[in-house]
């Protein structure tokens, strides 16, 4: 008993736990089949479906169903159903992207705020408060109107926006851990700062930030619809939130005209923050047991 | 006399991912009215969950009975409704936790918490219930305790919120205490204290005690009658004196070998391994000699931290963690700092390898001045003394392997060739005795005591001459930790290393050191050879520390009268505070004393 136990255990990688947890959540993984299946047919149904969502092609305002039109016709005479197969692919591509660059902008602002402290931190969590507390959908009109609206100017603008609560999060995480011994038996074993921050700190403090950024998502593509809504789309490419938009003065007479692409993106932010759950839950240790 | 609690063939299962798990197998014993039963075993060996299943508080859907029974005053506990059983919980069974930081409610008073148990369960109005609560008080020796009982638990030390604690257990006379590890979590002074006031307390009331611990000597200290468990079973029983003086079974035997006892090493000049049961009678125990040549060099070392405060975030006062420490590490040798917590122990390693960055101060390494290095020569300088974390458990990053992680500071000053890094990590594992295969493996799959060794390997990578050992075994299981004190002594003779071994465990500082240097609130109020401080302690609180220590054989009591400790005072002071310069008598051959003021 006082020997060393030798049980031949193969190595268990905590990604590969983490993978099995969330595979066992059945709202995780319907939530990714469901947000697999959009982007597949954001891509690959234009093949399938080959109609242009930009022309005309029958009479305006014809109801779902009606003519060989499975969703209707909206006010020009443009199949809806092209237009939400075709809006998704920008949908989604936008939604990512943003979140992507506000990952990059938040974690790479907390983590030298939770790292250094002092007045490093000082100066980056005031800039961060500030953007936390500006009206993000008007800053981000701000932004489209001066650079004009094009899919590029659209996903920085958002992504500029929305980066604050990755910024505290990473903060946060990073006060906690640098705290432990681990972080001090790296620094005295002769890591430098960067090799800190980066190699032993920011895998440790993931977890969160890959939740938080998955919430992000959704929450950029309703953000891109609000400013289509609005009328702030890239007139070029067609997106869930400029049909809703453009159809929006006919909501009384043809409702469908924006319900089926209000449907699409309900059923598209439902599913990431599904997967968003099933994350948080995968990737918390104390949850990971139950 | 009567059995108080008889448990009888009881089963606990444990529910988990990989199926159900027996934590408690077929254990049976009695506790009999106002004695004291000491339930003793390593962590994980089901002490805590029989105590809980005798609260009937086990975790629901997690743990769970499943066959056997538990009798209380006669009465089956299993076939009590919830509402019986909550006029028995706290009433005539009470328990007290490890952690007494968090097991008070923040939020109200400590007498709002003493005062709401009696009004549960006594009917009494508001005024008698906190008469009552003072007189409470006052009998676990709170100082004042009419306006004491106005205090948050913030407000108390750990000591104290520990009396409330028990204060809160005993409100009703209850019939039996459950003691679960009360005293792992405090430091040596006032677990002695508070292990006395239990035993007062149960000669007092009569109570029967349930004590929970892992500690050899304090089962010695408090026990009547023993059980020994070892992975969910009773492995012997017997009276305290059967189970110290004549140990039947192989698992007790070892687990007394393994404990360290004050005293053991004071005919010995020099430190040597332990005799563990199942090693070799033949293996020699080596004498671990070192050298008179010095290593290390600390002058004068000061370190202060700043308090902040205001809107400014000016410092407002300074937080005086070392104060004018001076001491010497021979080659080869191990040097031991022991004191409470707080008193500025582990900030005198931190300091050395300017973790935190001292005040003021000399500390020379091998001729070379470490204080003066700048960032880019003190990454040099790290190389040649690394230190070993007390919490095996958070001193391992979790997300990278095992390899990796040996790996790094060989990595970071490119020392070893890439070609060559597997065979030296090898070798560095077969040091530590732990099978090359763990390379692969990550932390979560190690228990505490093959962390611990990750760590050592870590530490011995660089080939460092001196290692700060910063509590390095105090969370580990007695054998556990045995096995990891003779492999750092062992390291030590085969490769000439030094140790700074910082410790609050008397016990175990005697059998490891070659100097012993003992801290009060930031000072060394003494240092010299292991043997003059043990046998001949000069300093009044050197000699009181050593009053404290429980020894681990229960013919070796100590009663309160023993006892005297004042609470530690504050080392916050404002900034025009400059304390005066410790000085030292020199009483015997390098045996110096603090003649100067340390607030004891």
């Amino acid at each position: 008993m006082l020997q060393n136990e030798e049980i031949e255990e193969p190595a268990i990688k905590p990604v590969k736990e983490i993978f099995q947890t969330f595979f066992k959540s059945y709202s995780a993984v319907t939530g990714l089949i469901i947000l697999i299946g959009i982007a597949v047919m954001g891509f690959i149904g234009p093949l399938f479906y080959p109609t242009d969502p930009f022309d005309m092609v029958w009479m305006p305002f014809s109801p779902p169903g009606a003519d060989g039109f499975l969703l209707g016709t909206d006010y020009l005479g443009r199949d809806i159903l092209s237009q939400i197969i075709n809006g998704a692919r920008v949908s989604i591509a936008i939604g990512f992207s943003a979140a992507l660059v506000s990952c990059f902008i938040g974690v790479g602002i907390g983590s030298f705020a939770g790292f250094y402290g002092g007045w490093v931190e000082e100066i980056l969590m005031r800039i961060t408060e500030f953007f936390q507390v500006l009206p993000t959908l008007l800053f981000a009109m701000v932004i489209v109107a001066l650079f004009g609206s094009s899919v590029l100017s659209i996903t920085l603008a958002i992504g500029a926006v929305s980066w604050a609560s990755v910024a505290r999060i990473t903060r946060s995480e990073f006060l906690r851990i640098k705290e432990l011994d681990f972080v001090l038996a790296s620094r005295s074993s002769g890591s430098n700062n960067m090799a800190l921050i980066f190699r032993v700190i920011l895998p440790n403090a993931a977890a969160p930030i890959i939740v938080q950024s998955a919430l992000l998502v959704g929450a950029a593509i309703t953000f891109e619809a609000g400013l289509a809504f609005l009328g702030l789309s890239d007139p070029n490419v067609i997106s869930w939130g400029q049909v809703i938009g453009s159809n929006r003065v006919y909501i009384l007479d043809a409702t469908y005209t924006v319900t089926f692409p209000g449907i699409a993106i309900f059923i598209t932010v439902l599913a990431i923050s599904l997967v968003g759950d099933g994350l948080n839950d995968a990737l918390n240790p104390k949850l990971r047991s139950r | 006399m009567e059995d108080l609690v008889s448990i009888n063939n009881l089963n606990i299962e444990a529910r988990t991912r990989a199926g159900t798990l027996k934590v408690v197998n077929d254990l049976s014993f009695t506790i009999k009215k106002s004695e004291t039963l000491c339930v003793v075993g390593e962590s994980g060996c089901g002490k805590s969950v029989t105590a809980l299943s005798l609260m009937s508080l086990l975790p629901e859907g997690i743990l769970k009975v499943s066959s056997g029974d538990i009798l209380f005053d006669n009465t089956n506990l299993a076939q009590l409704s919830e509402a019986e059983l909550e006029g028995i919980r706290g009433n005539e069974i009470s328990m007290i936790f490890q952690e007494p930081m968090t097991s008070l409610n923040p939020l109200f008073t400590v007498g709002e918490q003493v005062s709401e148990v009696i009004r549960r369960h006594k009917n009494l109005n508001k005024e008698k219930a906190w008469a009552s609560t003072v007189d409470l008080l006052d009998a676990v020796k709170i100082p004042n305790p009419d306006k004491r009982a106005f205090d948050y638990p913030f407000q108390l030390s750990g000591g104290q919120r520990q009396r409330v604690m028990i204060a809160i257990a005993l409100a009703c006379q209850p019939k039996i205490l459950i003691a679960d590890e009360p005293t792992t979590a405090l430091d040596v002074t006032i677990q002695a204290e508070i292990l006395a006031l239990i035993n007062m307390l149960k000669q007092e009331t009569g109570t029967a005690v349930m004590f929970i611990t892992h500690d050899m000597a304090v089962v010695a200290q408090m026990a009547d009658r023993v059980v020994v468990m070892h992975p969910g079973k009773k492995v012997e029983e017997g009276t305290v004196h059967e189970i110290f003086n004549n140990p039947q079974h192989e698992y007790t035997k070892s687990l007394l070998a393994a404990v360290p006892k004050l005293g053991e090493m004071a005919s010995k000049k020099y430190p040597e391994p332990m005799r563990l049961v199942g090693e070799k009678e033949t293996k020699a125990l080596k004498p671990i000699v070192g050298t008179n040549e010095p290593l290390l060099q600390v002058n004068n070392l000061v370190t202060r931290y700043p308090v902040k405060g205001g809107v400014l975030r000016r410092t407002v006062a300074r937080v005086h963690a070392v104060e004018d420490v001076s001491f010497t590490i021979m080659k080869g040798k191990t040097l031991s700092l022991v004191g409470e917590s707080g008193c500025g122990k582990s900030t005198v390693g931190r300091s050395l390898i300017r973790l935190v960055e001292p005040t003021s101060g000399d500390v020379n390494l091998d001729g070379q001045n470490i204080l003066s290095l700048t960032p880019k020569d003190m990454r040099e300088a790290r190389s040649n003394i690394q230190m070993v974390f007390q919490d095996p458990f958070s001193s391992l990053n979790p997300q990278r392997p095992l390899f990796d992680q040996v790996a790094e500071p060989l990595r970071n000053y490119g020392t070893v060739k890439r070609e060559v890094l597997q065979e030296k990590i090898g070798d560095l594992f077969d040091r530590v005795k732990l099978p090359r295969s763990f390379m692969q493996r990550y932390p979560h799959q190690l228990s505490g005591g093959q962390r611990q060794r990750i760590a050592i390997a870590r530490a011995l990578a660089l080939n460092p001459k001196l290692i700060i050992a910063d509590e390095a075994v105090s969370a580990l299981d007695v054998s556990v930790q045995a096995q990891v004190l003779n492999l750092m002594m062992e390291l030590q003779v085969d490769l000439g290393l030094s140790f700074l071994f910082i410790s609050h465990d008397m016990a175990v500082v005697e059998r490891v050191s070659h100097d012993v240097g003992v801290m009060y609130l930031g000072r060394l109020v003494e240092i010299g050879p292991r043997q003059a401080i043990f046998r001949n302690p000069q300093h009044p609180y050197t000699q009181d520390l050593l009053k404290a220590v429980p020894i681990a054989d229960p013919d070796k009591r100590k009663s309160e009268r023993d006892l005297n400790f004042k609470p530690l005072p504050s080392p916050i002071h404002d900034l025009t505070h400059d304390p005066a310069p410790s000085e030292y008598k020199e009483v015997a051959k390098d045996h110096y004393v603090l003649t100067t003021d340390c607030g004891y």
